[in-house]
């Protein structure tokens, strides 16, 4: 700091080995305090993948699971349903769902392993509101007469159909997530995972 | 270029905010004694242990639940949420045990900063204020610990504070009124552990770090005391003002210290890493059973560094002067704290140091350190009437020390002491 | 300094003959089979099938398992028998008021036990491993049993199949049924539950010491630097 202190290269370097030794310390011990606010075990075991039985899911019918604090409808889709996505088809913005973000058996038009079971966190891509089912089609649910069932988040209207896909010019940007999930059995669903894990 | 451009951001800094004035005022032309040794390290290792107290304790907020409250599973919140950062939270345990030896850490290095105080004299004048905001900064830390103790809820936390909070009833009239109020409830309860949770985490540590800013301003007024107890202002360059024995505080005494932090590390990492428990005198074995208001354990015994303090509060058997034992005790234990704040004014040796000294002085320190430990020791041990005899020596032994000093320090024989300091 | 050394031993070490402990408890030192992965699983298995019926381990997760060696598969296989998921706790399905209505009392929680029955007598281990060695018949306990560390104890002998049964002969445990297993055997498996214990404990007791080391070893090569950088600096300083 002061001026007259000598200037010393013998002392420069053990001032810069100190400082190295004692920085590499500090990082080292500020490691374990940054990695303290990732999920604990805890947290970690709670959002672990959860199993559904859609055994006696009636076509029609929708169950809720609840997976790491958000919803996950799974909808058991009958054949009406199912052919109603066809109609929807250029309606809806992202058809393919070709946009990232979305596990590879999402890339369909019916945005599921098995047509007829969709598996979608049910979280509006807008803002995060959680749309309701308006499966019923035409005026009656409240939309438009020619509405072919699907969901209405009640927050800022936007709409999805059948396959989560949502409609063009809608204030949400994107078709409802559909979460890593696979089939243990015909009927047994594990959300949150793709493969059984070890 | 790049000098250039620092010293330009430098006076831009400088001209609204005295930053080099400052370092140059408390590090760089801060003139401390060239001769500080092996006792002097205490102080900078304090306030480190301060920043590793802090810095943890702030992690384990995050994590930690001051809930009385039952789980699921029959254990309460507040017990089972430290098991939960030792075990489920990524590297709580470490987290959790440099908190928990940093407490006891705290106390080693500064009884040994105080220690220091009595072998050279650095409460003597003009240190009577340092001495006192750093007397004040015990209270704080006695204060801070004791609270802290409650939080992990196990039955020694429980059975600790219930004991403590107790001795307030010992006053007379309005005692059991101010023993409901200090607990918030009949019993150590949940509201007791909220407010001492609030206590632990702001409302001390605010106190602390004021005093801790007001003893480091005092130091650095009247500058550091020495081994040899002399003034070094007195002896001046006559060109530069600069003492002929001080050197600049930074760099010599901030590489120095560097040594110091670096060995109490080691020491710390090892107790941390290796037995953290210490042997049940850092994390006593009775908390890991949760609390248990129906059940008393069998020995309840403070944690090490309030010992000396606890064995003077149940030494004292008898009633006299138309007031019980119990009332006594409490006095007795309040005083052997308060009676530290008047030690400016009790020693009237001609000299500072221990080192120019007579022997009456150097006897009475070392039985008082002696009858100090002893105290502390049978502060771990549960009663028995020979023990009790012992305390009670020692708690003679302990006030006569400080009452008889301006006696004895006044006819003890003292050395010369030099102009200069010594090596 | 030299005459207040000698008077501070003088008087640390007079009055230690009245500060001599009081009552004694003797126990049996564990084996410390911590680091022994076959005694840590087959302690777990044990006290899966004989423990876990009354006592949890409300802290430790099925999945922490993994330290000892054994795939989460194995473990759900194995060692799971009341939870859904490998990473639930290894708690009990007794619910309080029940354990209240059978016992007399609620069985405690063992996650911590080894570290709370530590005391100047000996370890955590210890104790555990005396404790669960001394059951002996009591008829007039209300279970039968009675122990030699733990007066009175409100739990039966859990593990008496295996050990047989003892009784209090002059002082002295005598084993008068054997057991499904010989004496020796007998306690293997307790030092083999106990050290799981004491591994439940603190599970990241081993990681915490294997850590320690390198933050040590990196200490000293910053306490060589350091202490180079303060030598030559005060090389000025005379």
């Amino acid at each position: 700091m002061s001026s007259d202190q000598k200037v010393d290269g013998g002392r420069r370097n053990l001032v810069l080995a100190t400082a190295a030794v004692g920085g590499v310390a500090t990082v080292a011990t500020a490691v374990p305090f940054l990695a303290s606010m990732a999920p604990s075990e805890r947290a970690k075991a709670a959002g672990a993948p959860v199993e559904a039985d859609v055994s006696k899911l009636a076509p029609g019918e929708m169950m809720r699971v609840e997976w790491r604090g958000k919803p996950v409808w799974i909808i058991h889709r009958t054949p009406e349903m199912l052919a109603s996505l066809e109609k929807t088809e250029s309606e809806v913005s992202d058809p393919q769902s070709q946009r990232p973000n979305q596990p590879e058996y999402a890339k369909n038009r019916y945005r599921s392993i098995k047509p007829e079971y969709l598996v979608v966190v049910g979280i509006c891509t807008h803002l995060g509101c959680s749309p309701t089912d308006k499966f019923k089609a035409g005026a009656e649910s409240g939309i438009t007469s020619d509405w072919p069932g699907g969901f209405l988040c009640p927050c800022h209207g936007s709409t999805f159909d059948l396959a989560g896909r949502v409609y063009k010019n809608k204030p949400a940007p994107d078709n409802l997530e559909v979460p890593p999930h696979t089939y243990l059995s015909d009927t047994r669903i594990l959300i949150g995972e793709d493969k059984k894990g070890a | 270029m790049a000098n250039n451009k620092m010293t330009a951001m430098l006076q831009w800094v400088d001209e609204r905010f005295p930053l080099t004035a400052t370092w140059k005022a408390h590090l760089s032309e801060y003139y401390a004694p060239k001769n500080f040794n092996f006792w002097y390290f205490f102080g900078s290792l304090a306030l480190l242990v301060l920043v590793i107290q802090i810095v943890t304790g702030i992690f384990l907020v995050m994590h930690y639940k001051p809930d009385a409250s039952l789980n699921a599973n029959g254990v309460p919140v507040a017990f089972a949420s430290v098991e939960y950062i030792m075990r489920d939270v990524p590297w709580g345990w470490l987290i959790r045990y440099m908190h928990s030896t940093g407490a006891s850490a705290f106390f080693v290095v500064v009884y040994l900063h105080m220690f220091r105080g009595l072998l050279y004299g650095s409460y003597r004048k003009p240190r009577e204020l340092l001495w006192i905001f750093g007397m004040f900064i015990y209270l704080c830390l006695m204060a801070e610990a004791f609270f802290g103790y409650l939080l992990p809820w196990g039955q020694m936390s429980y059975w600790g504070a219930q004991v403590i909070v107790n001795l307030v009833s010992a006053i007379p009239v309005i005692g059991s009124d101010l023993g409901v109020w200090v607990r918030g409830d009949y019993v150590i309860s949940d509201a007791t552990l909220n407010r001492f949770f609030s206590f632990h985490v702001i409302a001390i540590p605010l106190v602390l770090l004021g005093l801790v800013f007001a003893h480091i301003i005092a130091l650095h007024e009247v500058g550091s005391n020495n081994p040899d107890g002399i003034e070094i202002k007195k002896k001046k360059d006559p060109n530069t003002g600069i003492p002929l024995d001080g050197i600049p505080f930074h760099p010599y005494y901030t590489v120095k210290d560097i040594v110091g932090v670096v060995v109490f590390l080691m020491v710390f990492s090892v107790i941390v890493f290796f037995a953290p428990e210490l042997g049940g005198y850092f994390l006593e074995y009775n908390n890991f059973i949760p609390a248990d208001p129906l059940q008393t354990p069998p020995h309840i015994a403070p944690v090490w560094y309030f010992t000396p303090f606890y064995s003077i509060l149940r030494a004292n058997t008898i009633n006299f002067f138309w007031v019980d034992a119990k009332l006594w005790g409490v006095i007795f234990m309040g005083l052997g704290v308060v009676i530290l704040f008047f030690l400016p004014w009790l020693d009237r040796s001609p000299v500072k140091s221990i080192r120019y000294r007579g022997p009456i002085y150097k006897g009475a320190l070392a039985i008082f350190v002696v009858a100090f430990l002893i105290l502390g020791y049978l502060g771990m041990l549960a009663p028995t009437p020979g023990r009790t005899l012992v305390a009670q020596i020692c708690t003679i032994i302990y006030f006569l020390f400080f009452f008889l000093m301006p006696w004895y320090t006044r006819i003890d024989k003292c050395k010369p002491v030099p102009d200069r300091v010594t090596k | 300094m030299k005459t207040m050394k000698k008077l501070l031993l003088a008087v640390l070490f007079a009055p230690l003959t009245v500060l001599a402990a009081g009552a004694e408890l003797k126990l049996d030192r564990a084996p410390d089979k911590t680091r022994d992965v076959a005694a840590l699983q087959n302690g777990a298995k044990l006290f899966v099938n004989y423990c876990l019926n009354c006592h949890g381990l409300s802290y430790m997760r099925y999945n922490r398992l993994r330290d000892l060696g054994l795939s989460e598969q194995q473990i759900r296989d194995n060692l799971m028998f009341t939870a859904e998921k490998v990473g639930e706790p290894m708690t009990i399905a007794l619910r309080r008021p029940e354990a209240k209505e059978f016992f007399g009392a609620w069985p405690p929680d063992l996650s911590l036990i080894a570290r709370a029955r530590a005391s100047e007598f000996g370890s955590g281990a210890d104790w555990l491993y005396t404790y669960l060695r001394t059951f002996y018949r009591d008829p007039s306990r209300p279970t039968g049993w009675n122990n030699v560390v733990f007066e009175n104890v409100g739990m039966p002998h859990a593990l008496w199949e295996l050990q047989g049964q003892q009784v209090m002969k002059d002082h002295k445990l005598t084993l008068v049924t054997k057991g499904t297993m010989t004496p020796e055997q007998y306690n293997d498996a307790v030092a083999d539950l106990v050290s799981f214990l004491v591994y439940v404990g603190e599970p990241a007791a081993e990681w915490r010491k294997q850590i320690g080391i390198g933050v040590l070893l990196f200490l000293a090569v910053l306490l060589v630097v350091a202490y180079s950088l303060k030598r030559e600096y005060w090389k000025d300083v005379h």
